[in-house]
């Protein structure tokens, strides 16, 4: 058992329907990423436009030969980096992203997909629940909307010297959702994780011909696997950073919250 | 904290994460696992027949959007030494067999071919790996060429028996390509056995003298090197009994996605 100081109180922070869909989120997100890198290494490269112009990718990993010995090699538009052991080359095979990284860890498109193509099933559905729930029992407005008083210049410059500080808030001001993270919530509710589910059925052949204006949203077949995978990197890039506050903040009070739905709260503490 | 403690715990981290990984390609490499993943490919091609009309045609681009540097996947010369007679010969002994549950077994020659009720369409090819290209095609219109040879009314798929033996190394039965449809993909107005590509006679590394063309799924689905199109009720005694040579190679026979 966590102990709880006498000053705390325990609030209700999370629903059960959060809670659910928020472990349900984090396993389809993990097999998700790991089987879409193993369907990245099936031609690791990123083109813009409808078509491939296989001389010219805006991003690619591959293998060259360096004084008889194997390097991997990554390429963003007119730069290379070597990357040996991680992108292009690594475990004595030439490939994309490292086996460590890819759902299963051999190279199998057909096993990737598999993965993939479920989980996208469970990935969609899951965020359905999660977003008709909380904006019928109201939460979506009620927590994650800014309050006018935290959309003020000088309340989110504070804000970002506080975080800058690790210093975050406690007792009645940790009751609410700070405006960086209600902010950044948003941002990935609402642009990020649609913006993968469009960009993937973007890719679809036989949804392409069903709404043929949902590549051209993107510009274009290519460009919407480039944006499928941006989008994927900047959910990685906000999944570090989620967990790493959740670190630095209140590990055990946060992760006891997004588990039972109790949130300990220091009475009479200001900032 | 001390060098030996930082190495024993930095072990204990690879040895927890190696064993995780093994543990995804188990479960991966499990039946039953396999099966439970497979079973979301019904759902996604019910939910996309759902949201797409029959007849709704893939996007046809213009002209100038053609890709110069369309890629070929799979074979490319097929070794077979019945295909390389034919190539030697121009193509001009080659026959397309339409059979299986048909009123009227067909056989045609390329020029015969050539003759039918013809679509041409500049579409975008995308291929299971992740790139496309667009190209021209111009062929036969497969729905036609069916009601010719009369379908009967057990007919649910039609199956392409191909020229090339992709996996040299399979057992009989597995090692030549060959793909299936159904109706609904067999009738669409872009459904074609191409034999022109971008204004020219098909090249072998393209599937010369004819290539399905089927526009709302994946390339794996367009096979190349077509010998035969025989109408069946059922394609499980063909081939590994998935209905495609990637197919039995685990990959979707739904390929609309």
């Amino acid at each position: 058992m966590l102990s709880v100081p006498s000053a705390s109180v325990l609030v209700q922070r999370h629903s059960l329907v959060t809670r659910l869909t928020h472990w349900i989120n984090v396993l389809a997100l993990l097999v998700l990423l790991t089987s879409g890198l193993q369907i990245f290494n099936a031609h690791p490269a990123l083109y813009w436009g409808d078509t491939s112009t296989f001389a010219r990718p805006w991003a690619a990993m591959v293998a060259m030969e360096q004084g008889g010995q194997p390097v991997g090699i990554t390429k963003i538009g007119p730069a290379m980096f070597e990357t040996t052991g991680v992108f292009g080359f690594s475990g004595d095979q030439v490939r994309g992203f490292p086996a460590w990284t890819t759902l299963p860890t051999y190279r199998s498109l057909a096993d990737g997909r598999r993965w993939h193509f479920f989980f996208a099933w469970v990935f969609a559905l899951n965020g359905l629940v999660y977003l008709s729930a909380n904006i019928a029992n109201g939460h979506v407005r009620r927590d994650l909307l800014p309050e006018r008083d935290q959309l003020k210049p000088r309340h989110l410059l504070a804000e970002i010297a506080d975080h800058a500080r690790l210093r975050f808030p406690k007792g009645e001001a940790a009751r609410r959702y700070n405006a960086l993270q209600k902010l950044t919530y948003l941002a990935v509710i609402f642009v990020l994780l649609p913006m993968m589910v469009l960009t993937g059925l973007s890719m679809s052949p036989g949804m392409n011909a069903a709404w043929p204006w949902l590549p051209e949203l993107f510009g274009g077949r290519q460009s919407a696997r480039t944006f499928h995978f941006l989008s994927a990197s900047l959910i990685v890039l906000f999944v570090v950073v989620h967990v790493l506050m959740v670190l630095v903040s209140s590990p055990l009070n946060s992760l006891r919250s997004m588990i039972t739905g109790r949130f300990a709260i220091r009475q009479g503490e200001g900032r | 904290m001390s060098a030996t403690r930082r190495r024993w715990l930095s072990g204990l981290a690879a040895a927890a994460g190696g064993a995780m990984l093994s543990a995804c390609d188990k479960l991966t490499m499990n039946p039953g696992v396999q099966k439970t993943l497979a079973g979301a490919e019904g759902l996604t091609r019910r939910a996309q027949r759902l949201v797409t009309n029959r007849t709704a045609l893939a996007a046809e681009f213009p002209a100038s959007e053609i890709s110069p540097d369309f890629r070929a996947n799979g074979s490319t010369s097929p070794g077979d030494p019945e295909y390389r007679a034919l190539v030697d010969g121009g193509f001009v002994d080659w026959r397309l067999v339409i059979d299986g549950l048909v009123e009227r077994p067909l056989s045609l020659s390329l020029a015969e071919l050539r003759a039918q009720p013809a679509r041409t369409q500049i579409t975008r090819h995308d291929c299971v790996e992740g790139w496309s290209a667009i190209g021209k095609w111009s062929g036969a219109r497969l729905g036609p060429l069916l009601d010719q040879a009369g379908l009967k009314d057990e007919a649910r798929y039609i199956v392409f028996h191909c020229a090339d033996t992709l996996d040299p190394n399979a057992p009989e039965g597995l090692a030549r390509y060959y793909e299936s449809i159904d109706l609904i993909d067999a009738y669409h107005p872009q459904s074609i056995l191409a034999y022109d590509m971008n204004g020219e006679p098909l090249a072998v590394k393209h599937g010369a003298p004819a290539r399905l063309r089927v526009e709302r799924q994946l390339g794996y689905k367009h096979a190349k090197y077509v010998m035969r199109i025989e109408a069946v009720a059922d394609f499980a005694h063909l081939g590994g009994g998935k209905g495609g040579f990637w197919e039995d190679r685990g990959y979707e026979w739904y390929a609309g996605i």
